[in-house]
């Protein structure tokens, strides 16, 4: 009997560990189209930065696979999956059976149409979701003497590949579509704050704005943005965004609808085949509704829901919410839930001071706490979490909750005592 | 996952007099030289205790890291870091991995990872001074309003 499991990203690693720990018989082989398997894709920006060097890449070392009879095939792109025949066909024509399959292939980077790019033949343009990326990058800075970079996107990818180049010295310029960076998870408040960080660090930021040209004939050379700026560069990174890499399972007959469609035990439509974290849309019959979200914790706790499912062990997955955290020019930020206050019926709770620069903001609805902003100041971020996704009724203290010294000790005693105890399962049912 | 025996300590606010001598003994458990002199004059920059004493009115308690079974502090960490040891059951930090992307403070309930102080950007939390035979904050509570036990999981 084997596992296939594709992809080696945070829910395929976890879902190979939750399968060993319940099974140590069976094969388990994991595959990956990249030619390294076992790095952290978060830290490709660190790489970039010469914050993190080759040997921190890796979340999972080789000896780690190697110790709990873990196969790994690297450079192995799956093209195509047979359910009929339980077999997946890779690019090179190799066929490779299964007995259970999870589909963890994560996200692509989107690339928008732009007068003038074609990236596979322009050189200095990137996407950015890739060791090898970062390494193309970094290879193509210093053969080019590339002194200065436009960075289209201002979401977590953007800006953590803008705070990679900054430290290498370079001049970044980010352009924006929407009227502020981080707009996903951020107000105007929290995005003004890092948006002047990043000014203070002779960052250029162009909000309301696109690449409408790209110029250059065999290397890029200049862009145009849509407020008819011009822009000299010689090198572009893409950062707009992630969608489900699912284009291999057209004719397979799994079902997918943006990402794959995976009910509360990760299972697809399909018998024996699962689906977790990036590529996966879960459907949420609480909820009646299905989605991706595609941040780190989500994918490992699917892999993990999806490993125990696959090992035989019925398992439900809760269902995440969004949440990031991320530094930024000196910046510590967290966003958890639903941060923004045009939901109705909301309550909003706000902290600021101008000259700490600290900003934070509370979502209330219905008694509850569903999201909330830090920035600045993340200390203790994570009782709120716990509050959001334990949705306690936090009406009886909701004065305290903007408090500089909120903690454990203003929570109902009751939920304090069960969360000292460990009694509160956070992520499984 | 773990089985068999692992360490926990046991918070009893109903003890707690809000002493902090905790603070204090973790400190120098976990300083170069040990002593509680030298550290207050030389190395407070670099240290903080990794239990937070909470009060307010007459409620006081020492808290400190978990442990938990189900850690979600292991499952957000991007780096590795974060992790499990199989031999003791404990969550560690690895220093040397962590980049200091503070997702592990985001998502611990207890609230009770610091970002590292001074040079040390990097998460900092409780080890269980798995060195010694009692954790130096049990140890050193007067009123046992921390305890160590042992669970079986």
């Amino acid at each position: 009997m084997r596992y296939l499991i594709i992809g080696t990203g945070p829910a395929g690693i976890a879902a190979a560990e939750k399968i060993r720990g319940l099974d140590e018989e069976n094969e388990i082989l994991m595959l990956t189209s990249e030619e390294i398997a076992g790095y952290s894709k978060p830290l490709i920006t660190y790489f970039l930065g010469r914050k993190v060097n080759e040997d921190r890449m890796f979340y999972r070392p080789p000896w780690y696979f190697e110790e709990r009879n873990i196969s790994v095939m690297t450079s192995t792109k799956v093209i195509e999956v047979n359910p009929a025949k339980k077999l997946v066909i890779t690019e090179s024509g190799e066929a490779i059976n299964y007995d259970r399959l999870l589909i963890a292939t994560g996200g692509l980077p989107i690339v928008p149409e732009i007068e003038g790019l074609n990236p596979s033949e322009m050189e200095g343009v990137f996407t950015f979701t890739q060791w090898k990326d970062s390494k193309d990058v970094a290879k193509y800075i210093t053969d080019n003497d590339v002194t200065e970079a436009v960075v289209l996107g201002g979401g977590l990818i953007g800006l953590k590949t803008t705070e990679a180049l900054l430290e290498l010295g370079l001049k970044v310029s980010i352009v924006e579509l929407s009227d502020r960076i981080l707009s996903n998870t951020f107000d105007k408040k929290a995005s003004m704050i890092v948006t002047s960080a990043l000014q203070k660090r002779g960052c250029n930021v162009y909000t309301n704005d696109t690449i409408v040209q790209v110029k250059g004939k065999k290397k890029i050379t200049k862009v145009v943005l849509k407020s008819g700026r011009e822009i000299k560069t010689k090198l572009l990174i893409i950062a707009i965004g992630v969608k489900p890499n699912v284009g291999f399972l057209k004719e397979s007959g799994v079902r997918v609808n943006r990402g794959v469609v995976v009910n509360e035990h990760m299972e697809t439509n399909i018998t024996d085949i699962f689906a977790a974290g990036d590529c996966a849309e879960f459907y949420d019959p609480r909820l009646g509704k299905s989605s991706t979200i595609a941040i780190w914790p989500v994918a490992f706790s699917e892999g993990e829901v999806a490993g125990y499912n696959m090992a035989g062990e019925r398992v439900s997955y809760q269902g995440g919410i969004p949440m990031n955290s991320v530094e930024i020019a000196g910046v510590a930020t967290i966003s958890v839930g639903n941060t923004s206050a045009e939901v109705e019926n909301v309550e909003i709770l706000e902290y600021e001071s101008d000259k700490r620069s600290v900003y934070k903001k509370l979502v209330i609805k219905d008694g509850k706490l569903v999201g909330a902003v830090f920035v600045g100041d993340i200390d203790r971020a994570g009782i709120y979490t716990g509050l959001i996704l334990q949705k306690v009724d936090v009406s009886s203290f909701k004065d305290d909750l903007m408090r500089d010294d909120f903690g454990l000790v203003y929570l109902p005693k009751e939920y304090r005592k069960k969360l000292m105890e460990g009694e509160l399962k956070v992520w499984l049912e | 996952m773990v089985k068999g025996m692992r360490k926990k300590i046991l918070v009893k606010e109903e003890y707690c007099i809000g002493c902090r001598l905790c603070e204090i003994y973790c400190v120098t458990a976990h300083s170069q030289s040990k002593n509680l002199i030298r550290v207050f004059r030389y190395e407070l920059g670099e240290l903080a205790p990794a239990v937070i004493v909470e009060e307010r009115e007459y409620t006081t308690f020492a808290v400190q890291c978990r442990h938990c079974e189900e850690a979600s502090c292991v499952r957000a960490c991007i780096t590795g870091a974060m992790h499990r040891d199989s031999s003791t059951g404990a969550v560690y930090v690895d220093r040397d991995k962590c980049v200091g992307c503070w997702m592990c403070i985001m998502v611990c309930p207890y609230g009770v990872i610091k970002r590292g102080t001074g040079s040390n950007k990097v998460a900092s939390k409780c080890d269980l001074c798995l060195d010694r035979e009692l954790p130096a904050c049990v140890e050193n509570c007067p009123n046992e309003a921390l305890v160590l036990t042992e669970v079986n999981e």
